[in-house]
C-alpha cells in the first residue's frame, strides 16, 4: 500500500525530504516507503530486507534473534532500504514523527549510495522481483523433490556462500578460450599458417610445404595439449561447481540462486562502513539545517547519538563513517592534503592551514562514487584521526583470555582495521586444480595472510564440497606454518602434511 | 496475523529441539544477548544453528576501537574503567528469567522423551489426514479448479494474451494447483509416573529440597511433553501413604526409613489400577540411600525384580548426598538389578546435579 493512502502526513514529509536532498545534491532512484508494524518489519529484517525469500530455517533463527532482542528492549530496527530501482524502505509504524523523519533523511543518502557508488554499479537492480522468483523456484523443486531434500541441499549451499569472487563482476576474468583439447579439422589450422604472397610458379619456394606442414602440425599440437582447469586460481568456487560438479538440474538451480543472492549482497559487505556513514553525514547534515523544528531537536539528538554511540571493543560503523567523511570535508576545504601539506614540518602551522579551497563537498561525492571500505579507510584514516578519536588496538591476552588494549600505534591500528576488512575478514579459497593428478579430484587452497583456517570448521566444510563434487576434495592450508593438505573422499576425512611424492595441483596460491 | 516467516521459525525450532534434521544438532550453538537491566547484566539465551563455513580460526584476535583506555585496560567493555582498588564487586551476568514451559522447552532440547508407547484400548494413537494448503505438484483427482483457474488467469494477464471480450482462459500444466494434506497424528498415550520419595529423618532439609526440585522438574517437563499424564505421589518414612501433587512438594515428615513400605504401595497401586497391558509405568524413587536394614534392602530388590519391574517402562532412582546416611542403597541396586535394563540411577550432591541427573534419566529414551 503506498504511504500516501496510510500515512499521508509522512507521504508529504517524504516529498519535502527527498526535495531537500536533492538539493544538497544526492542523486537517488525513486524511494517507496512502506510503513509496517514491528512483526512484520522483523519478518522482513530476518529475510534480509525482502518480503519473500525460499522458505529455509536460517530465516526463522533470525527472526527468533530480532525478536528477543526487540522483547527484551536491546535493539529496535528503524530502517531498512533495499538496494532496487525502485529503491524500497520501510517505516516502523509506531516511530515518532522525528524519527521518520531522520529515517528518511537517511533513506534518501542510501539510496544516492546505492546508486552511483562503482561498486553497486554491477547489482542487480530488479532484486525485489528475482527475490521472489527465487522463491518459487525454490519452492517448486521442494514439491518436486521433497522438501527436506532442498533444504539439506541449500544447507550445503549456504556453507560455501562466501566462496564468491566479489571482484569478479567488474572483470573478464577467464579469457574466452578456443576449445582447447578438441580435435581441430586440419583446413582450420591451414588458414592459420603463415603465407606469404607469390607468383604461381615460386610458390613452392616462397612457401615450401614441408616449412607450412611443420608448422601446421605445430598448431594443431599446440590446440591439443590440455590447458588445465581452471585455466587459473579461481576464486568463486561457487562458479566452478556449478559449471563442473555433477549437479541435477534442480541443485544447480538452487546452487545458482544462492550464488546470485550472494554476489547482490557482497557490495553491502564491501561498504558498510562508507555506505552507513555517508547515510548518517547526510542525514545529520540535512536534519540539522533543514529539517527539524525546534521542538524536535532534543528527540532528534536523542536518536541521533544512539546511532553514533560506540561501545568498548566495538567499531560502530556509523560512527567512524560519519566521522571519516566529516574530517575528508573538513580537509579538502581547508586544503589540507597534498605535498605541501604533508612536509610542513611546523605543528603550528599545520594546526592553522587553512587554504579556503573549498573542495569538501566536490571531494566526498568523489570519494562516495569511487570506493570501497578497503580503499576508504586506506586513504582517509590519518595519524591526526586515529589521535582524535582516541583508537586504539586490542587483541587476546592469552594469559587471561580477555581482550586487552595493546596500544595506540597508528600503523598497528590501520593494519589490524585493513585486515578485518579484507574480504570481509574472510579467507581466501582458490579453486586450484579441478581435475587433480588426473582423477577427476577437486583441489582448493588456502592463500595464507597471516592467520590460520579453523581446522574445525574447515574439514566441515571440506565434506559438504565433497558432498556437491562427489569425488575426493583436497584443502591446502597453512596451519601452525606448516603445509597441509585435508582431504574428504566421502566416508573419511584426514589431514597430512605435503611430501614430495605427492602429485602437485596445476596452480599453487 | 499469520507472518510468512513463522513456517521458517517453526521448522528452526523443531531443528533446535531434535525433532528433525539430526544432522544439523552439531551446529548448535547457545548464544546469548547481553542486555543491562539496572545495574545488572542480564543474559538472553538465544539458540542458534552455526553452519560451517571456512573461517579464521582462534588466532584471528584483537580489532579497534575507541575511547580512554591505557594499554592493559580490558576491551571489552566489562568493569573496565573501574576506580582504583576494585572497590565494586565485578558485575554478574544473571540469567533472564524465562517462564517455566520455556524453561521445559530449553531442557527438552537436550534430553530425549521417554518413548512412551501407545498401549490401552481407547488411547489408539489416532491420525487423520488434513487438506491444508496447495501445492504445484499433485494427483489431478485433487486438483484445485478455482486456483487453477486463477493462476491461468493471472498467467494471461501478465502475459498479455488475455482479452475480456473473450475471455478464454486456458492452463497449462505450469497453472494447475493441487490441495495438499498434513498428516496430523495424534499421539494418545496411557501414561503414569509414580514419584516415590523418602521422608525419613535422615533426609535434611536440604536433600528434601534437591529431592523436590529434581522431582518438580521431571514432573513439570514430562506434563509439559504429553497430555494426560497421570502422576502419583508416594511419600515414606517406615510406613508409605499416598499424598497428592500439592502435598508431596511441601510435606516435612520424621522418622525412620523402610524403602520396601514405598515400593509395596507401589506394587499395590500398579496392580489395581495400572495393567501393564494398557499402561506405561514410569517409577521415580528418591531417597538418601539410608534404608534400616539390609534385610529390608533386599526386600526391596526382590519387589522390584519380581513385581515391578517387569511391569513397568523405567525404574529410575535418584540418590542424594546425606551428611547422616550411609547411602548405601544405590549400591545395592547397583549389586543386585545391574541386569535390568530398565533401571536408570543418579546421584546428587549439589543443585548443579540436577541438570546431569535429568540427562542421566531421560537420555536413554527408554
Amino acid at each position: 500500500m503506498s504511504l500516501q493512502t496510510v500515512r499521508p502526513d509522512l507521504a508529504e514529509y517524504a516529498r519535502e525530504i527527498a526535495e531537500i536532498a536533492r538539493e544538497a545534491g544526492l542523486d537517488f532512484f525513486e524511494t517507496r516507503f512502506e510503513c509496517m508494524d514491528f512483526n512484520t518489519m522483523q519478518q522482513i529484517a530476518a529475510f534480509g530486507g525482502f518480503p519473500q525469500r525460499y522458505p529455509h530455517w536460517r530465516f526463522g533463527m533470525e527472526f527468533e534473534r530480532l525478536r528477543k532482542q526487540h522483547v527484551y528492549g536491546l535493539g529496535k530496527i528503524y530502517e531498512m532500504v533495499i538496494n532496487n530501482d525502485p529503491c524500497y524502505a520501510y517505516l516502523l509504524n509506531d516511530n515518532s514523527v522525528v524519527d521518520q523523519k531522520l529515517v528518511m533523511a537517511h533513506v534518501y543518502a542510501h539510496c544516492d549510495f546505492f546508486k552511483n557508488n562503482y561498486w553497486f554499479s554491477k547489482t542487480n537492480r530488479k532484486m525485489m522481483d528475482d527475490m521472489a522468483n527465487h522463491a518459487t523456484r525454490i519452492r517448486r523443486h521442494a514439491d518436486r523433490v521433497g522438501f527436506e531434500k532442498v533444504e539439506r541441499f541449500i544447507d550445503t549451499c549456504v556453507t560455501l556462500d562466501n566462496l564468491i569472487d566479489p571482484h569478479s563482476p567488474f572483470m573478464q576474468r577467464t579469457r574466452k578460450q578456443p576449445n582447447r583439447g578438441d580435435a581441430m579439422p586440419e583446413s582450420e589450422a591451414e588458414d592459420e599458417v603463415v603465407r606469404y604472397k607469390s607468383k604461381p610458379y615460386m610458390e613452392n619456394w616462397i612457401n615450401p610445404p614441408a616449412a607450412a606442414r611443420k608448422e601446421r602440425d605445430a598448431i594443431i599440437a599446440e590446440r591439443e595439449k590440455k590447458t588445465p582447469l581452471p585455466a587459473e586460481p579461481l576464486r568463486d568456487v561457487l562458479k566452478f561447481m556449478l559449471e563442473h560438479a555433477p549437479l541435477e538440474d534442480w541443485e544447480a538451480d538452487v546452487l545458482a540462486i544462492i550464488r546470485e543472492e550472494a554476489y547482490y549482497f557482497a557490495p553491502q559487505g564491501q561498504t558498510k562502513i562508507m555506505n552507513e556513514g555517508w547515510a548518517t553525514f547526510w542525514h545529520s547534515r540535512m536534519m540539522t539545517t533543514r529539517i527539524v523544528s525546534d521542538a524536535e531537536l532534543i528527540t532528534y539528538a536523542d536518536h541521533h547519538s544512539g546511532t553514533v554511540a560506540t561501545s568498548p571493543g566495538q567499531t560502530n560503523p556509523y560512527k567512524v563513517g560519519v566521522e571519516l567523511f566529516r574530517d575528508i570535508e573538513d580537509r579538502w576545504n581547508r586544503g589540507r592534503f597534498g605535498k605541501e601539506y604533508d612536509e610542513c614540518e611546523s605543528i603550528t602551522e599545520a594546526r592553522k592551514w587553512d587554504k579556503k579551497l573549498g573542495l569538501g563537498l566536490d571531494k566526498i561525492f568523489e570519494v562516495r562514487r569511487t570506493h570501497n571500505d578497503v580503499t576508504f579507510v586506506d586513504e582517509f584514516l590519518t595519524p591526526e584521526f586515529v589521535d582524535r578519536f582516541r583508537m586504539y588496538h586490542y587483541r587476546r591476552d592469552p594469559a587471561t583470555g580477555r581482550m586487552v588494549v595493546v596500544n595506540r600505534d597508528y600503523d598497528k591500528i590501520k593494519a589490524q582495521f585493513m585486515f578485518m576488512l579484507t574480504n570481509h575478514g574472510q579467507p581466501y579459497i582458490y579453486v586450484v586444480d579441478g581435475n587433480y593428478a588426473n582423477r577427476g579430484e577437486l583441489y582448493l587452497a588456502h592463500k595464507h595472510i597471516g592467520i590460520d583456517l579453523d581446522i574445525k570448521y574447515a574439514v566441515e566444510t571440506l565434506k559438504r564440497i565433497q558432498s556437491i563434487w562427489r569425488r575426493p576434495v583436497h584443502l591446502q592450508a597453512s596451519i601452525n606454518e606448516e603445509t597441509v593438505v585435508f582431504s574428504c573422499d566421502g566416508e573419511n576425512s584426514q589431514q597430512q602434511k605435503i611430501s614430495e611424492d605427492q602429485p602437485k595441483p596445476a596452480h599453487t596460491v | 496475523m499469520q507472518l510468512r516467516i513463522n513456517k521458517d521459525h517453526q521448522r528452526f525450532r523443531q531443528i533446535v529441539k531434535g525433532k528433525i534434521r539430526d544432522d544439523l544438532r552439531k551446529f548448535l550453538s547457545r548464544g546469548e544477548l547481553i542486555g543491562k537491566e539496572g545495574k545488572h547484566l542480564i543474559s538472553i539465551p538465544v539458540r542458534g544453528i552455526e553452519l560451517p563455513h571456512f573461517r579464521y580460526g582462534d588466532n584471528n584476535d584483537g580489532g579497534v576501537g575507541s575511547g580512554d583506555a591505557q594499554p592493559g585496560d580490558k576491551a571489552d567493555g566489562s568493569d573496565g574503567d573501574q576506580g582504583p582498588g576494585g572497590t565494586e564487586a565485578g558485575q554478574h551476568i544473571l540469567e533472564v528469567e524465562v517462564s517455566l514451559d520455556e524453561l521445559a522447552d530449553i531442557l527438552g532440547e537436550e534430553l530425549q522423551l521417554p518413548r512412551i508407547k501407545p498401549k490401552g484400548k481407547h488411547q489408539i494413537t489416532s491420525e487423520k489426514d488434513k487438506y491444508s494448503g496447495i501445492r504445484r505438484a499433485g494427483p489431478e483427482s485433487l486438483r484445485h479448479f478455482k486456483r487453477t483457474f486463477k493462476a491461468a488467469l493471472r498467467r494471461q494477464i501478465m502475459a498479455g494474451t488475455y482479452d475480456p471480450d473473450n475471455p478464454i482462459i486456458t492452463p497449462i500444466r505450469r497453472d494447475r494447483r493441487y490441495r495438499s494434506w498434513k498428516t496430523v497424528l495424534k499421539p494418545q498415550s496411557n501414561a503414569v509416573i509414580v514419584y516415590m520419595m523418602d521422608m525419613s529423618g535422615s533426609m535434611g532439609d536440604e536433600q528434601k529440597e534437591l529431592v523436590r526440585l529434581e522431582a518438580f522438574w521431571i514432573d513439570a517437563w514430562l506434563r509439559r511433553n504429553y497430555e494426560g499424564i497421570e502422576s502419583r505421589y508416594i511419600v515414606h518414612d517406615v510406613r508409605a501413604a499416598e499424598v497428592n501433587r500439592e502435598t508431596f512438594f511441601r510435606i516435612r515428615e520424621d522418622g525412620g526409613t523402610k524403602i520396601s513400605s514405598a515400593f509395596k504401595l507401589c506394587r499395590s497401586m500398579v496392580e489395581t489400577h495400572y495393567n501393564p497391558e494398557q499402561w506405561n509405568v514410569y517409577l521415580f524413587h528418591f531417597s538418601d540411600g539410608d534404608n534400616s536394614s539390609e534385610s529390608d534392602s533386599r526386600e526391596c530388590c526382590n519387589l522390584l525384580t519380581e513385581n515391578l519391574l517387569p511391569n513397568v517402562n523405567m525404574f529410575g532412582y535418584c540418590q542424594v548426598a546425606s551428611a547422616y546416611g550411609s547411602g548405601n542403597f544405590i549400591n545395592v541396586v547397583h549389586e543386585h538389578l545391574a541386569d535390568q535394563e530398565n533401571v536408570i540411577t543418579s546421584r546428587i550432591n549439589t543443585k548443579d546435579d540436577i541438570y546431569e541427573s535429568l540427562k542421566t534419566f531421560f537420555t536413554s529414551g527408554k
